[in-house]
C-alpha cells in the first residue's frame, strides 16, 4: 500500500466514515474528523509509519489535509 | 508529601442559572449545539457586586467550615485566579483579609485552569513548614468572554464559581501522595486572556493537546506509585469538557463512571471548577480513594495529583 493508501485508510478507520476526501481538502470543515479524532490520526500516524510525532508538532493545520500529513511525513523521513 | 492531608473542602456558586437558551440566543446557535460540543446544560454568572475576592472569600468559608477549623489556624494561603479584576495585587491578599487572617502569607497562582492543581501539588510539598494550607480558586469567567456570535465557542463554555481546600499537615480523610506538574510554553498563544480581552482560545490546538498531556500524566504518576488505572476509585479532573473528560477515561481505559463529573451544570469555571467537583464529590459523604486530581490549562500547564 502507497502512503497516500494508508492514509487514507487511517482517515476512514479514525472518522468512522468511508468517504475519501480530496488531496487538499480540510479534514476538519470537511466533518470528516474533529479535535479528537484528529488526536486519534496522529496516534495511528505513529504506530503505521513508525514515527513518534513530538507534542510540539500537533498543531490542527499540520494534519488538515492529506497533502499536509504527506508533506509533513516526508519531512520526518 | 507524608505530611500533606486532604482535610475538607468547600465551595461557593453565584445563584443566578444561565441556560443554554439564553447564552444561545446572545451568541446565536442552537442551544443543542452547547451540548453536543461540551456537556454543558447551564451555568452560573456572578452578580455586578460580585468580585473574585467575594466568591473566594465565601468558598473559603464553606471550606473552613466544613473541615472544622477556625482561620486562625490556617498558617498559608494560596489563590489561583485567572479572571482576578486586577494586574496587581490579585486576590490573595483581599482574600486574607477578607478571611481575617493578618499576616499570613498570601500567595496569588495566576495559572488559570490548572492553578488550583498547581496550588495543591504546592501546598503538598509546604505543610510541613505552613501546617494547615489553605487552597482557594476564583474565577469570574463571565467577564473575560464576549457575546459576539464570532466568540461563540469560548462564550457557551464559561462559568463563574470558587472553590477551596484545605491541606494540613496533621490529618484528613485522605493522604497526598504524589504529584506531577508540566508546562510547555510553546502553546501560550493557543489559549489567553490579554489585558483588553476576551478570552481566546484555539479549541482545536487545546484539544489536540489536552488530550494527549493529560491520560499521559496520569499514567507516568500511577506507573510511578505502582497503579493502575483501574485501581483508582474517582478521578476529579478539571471541568472544561464533558468530551474532554470522557476522551481522558477512554485514553485510561476506564469507565467514564469513574470520573466525577459536574461541568453540565457549571460550565467550565477555570481553576475553580477542579475544587468545585471535589467540593461536590467529598459533600457525598463516602469520598472513596485513591483519587487522581488532574487539571489542564493555560499556559500550558498541567498535572497530576494522587491522594490515598
Amino acid at each position: 500500500m502507497d502512503q497516500r493508501s494508508k492514509i487514507l485508510a487511517i482517515i476512514r478507520q479514525v472518522g468512522g466514515q468511508s468517504v475519501d476526501p480530496s488531496p487538499e481538502e480540510s479534514l476538519f470543515e470537511s466533518g470528516l474528523l474533529d479535535s479528537f479524532t484528529l488526536t486519534d490520526l496522529v496516534a495511528e500516524l505513529e504506530r503505521q509509519f513508525s514515527i513518534r510525532i513530538p507534542d510540539s508538532d500537533l498543531t490542527p493545520r499540520r494534519f488538515d489535509s492529506v497533502v499536509r500529513i504527506e508533506t509533513y511525513l516526508q519531512g520526518r523521513q | 508529601m507524608t505530611g500533606a492531608h486532604l482535610r475538607g473542602f468547600g465551595c461557593h456558586l453565584p445563584e443566578r442559572v444561565v441556560t443554554n437558551a439564553e447564552v444561545a440566543a446572545q451568541v446565536g446557535c442552537d442551544p443543542a449545539w452547547i451540548v453536543q460540543m461540551s456537556g454543558i446544560q447551564e451555568r452560573r454568572w456572578a452578580a455586578p457586586a460580585d468580585t473574585v475576592e467575594s466568591l473566594g472569600i465565601r468558598a473559603a468559608q464553606d471550606c473552613l467550615a466544613r473541615a472544622g477549623v477556625a482561620p486562625r489556624e490556617v498558617g498559608l494561603l494560596l489563590v489561583a485566579s485567572g479572571s482576578s479584576e486586577r494586574r496587581f495585587p490579585g486576590p490573595a491578599a483581599a482574600i486574607g483579609a477578607g478571611l481575617e487572617l493578618p499576616g499570613v502569607p498570601a500567595i496569588d497562582l495566576p495559572l488559570a485552569s490548572a492553578g488550583s492543581l498547581f496550588g495543591l501539588a504546592l501546598a503538598a510539598e509546604l505543610t510541613g513548614r505552613y501546617g494547615n494550607i489553605l487552597v482557594v480558586a476564583s474565577e469570574i469567567m463571565s467577564r473575560a468572554i464576549s457575546l459576539e456570535p464570532a466568540c461563540r465557542d469560548t462564550a457557551i463554555l464559561f462559568g463563574d464559581g470558587a472553590g477551596a481546600c484545605l491541606v494540613s499537615a496533621e490529618a484528613g480523610f485522605a493522604r497526598i501522595t504524589d504529584a506531577l506538574l508540566a508546562s510547555d510554553g510553546a502553546f501560550a498563544d493557543t489559549l489567553r486572556l490579554d489585558l483588553a480581552g476576551p478570552i481566546h482560545m484555539n479549541g482545536q490546538s487545546v484539544i489536540m493537546q489536552a488530550t494527549r498531556k493529560v491520560p499521559r500524566i496520569i499514567l507516568e504518576l500511577l506507573e510511578r506509585n505502582r497503579k493502575q488505572p483501574a485501581e483508582v476509585a474517582v478521578y476529579l479532573m478539571h471541568q472544561a469538557n464533558r468530551n474532554l473528560i470522557a476522551r481522558t477515561a477512554k485514553s485510561l481505559g476506564v469507565a467514564e463512571e469513574k470520573f466525577f463529573i459536574n461541568v453540565d451544570r457549571y460550565g467550565n469555571t477555570s481553576s475553580a471548577s477542579l475544587l468545585i467537583a471535589a467540593a461536590e464529590w467529598w459533600q457525598t459523604g463516602a469520598p472513596a480513594t485513591p483519587t487522581v486530581f488532574a487539571a489542564f490549562g493555560a499556559g500550558l500547564h498541567w498535572g497530576a495529583v494522587l491522594a490515598e
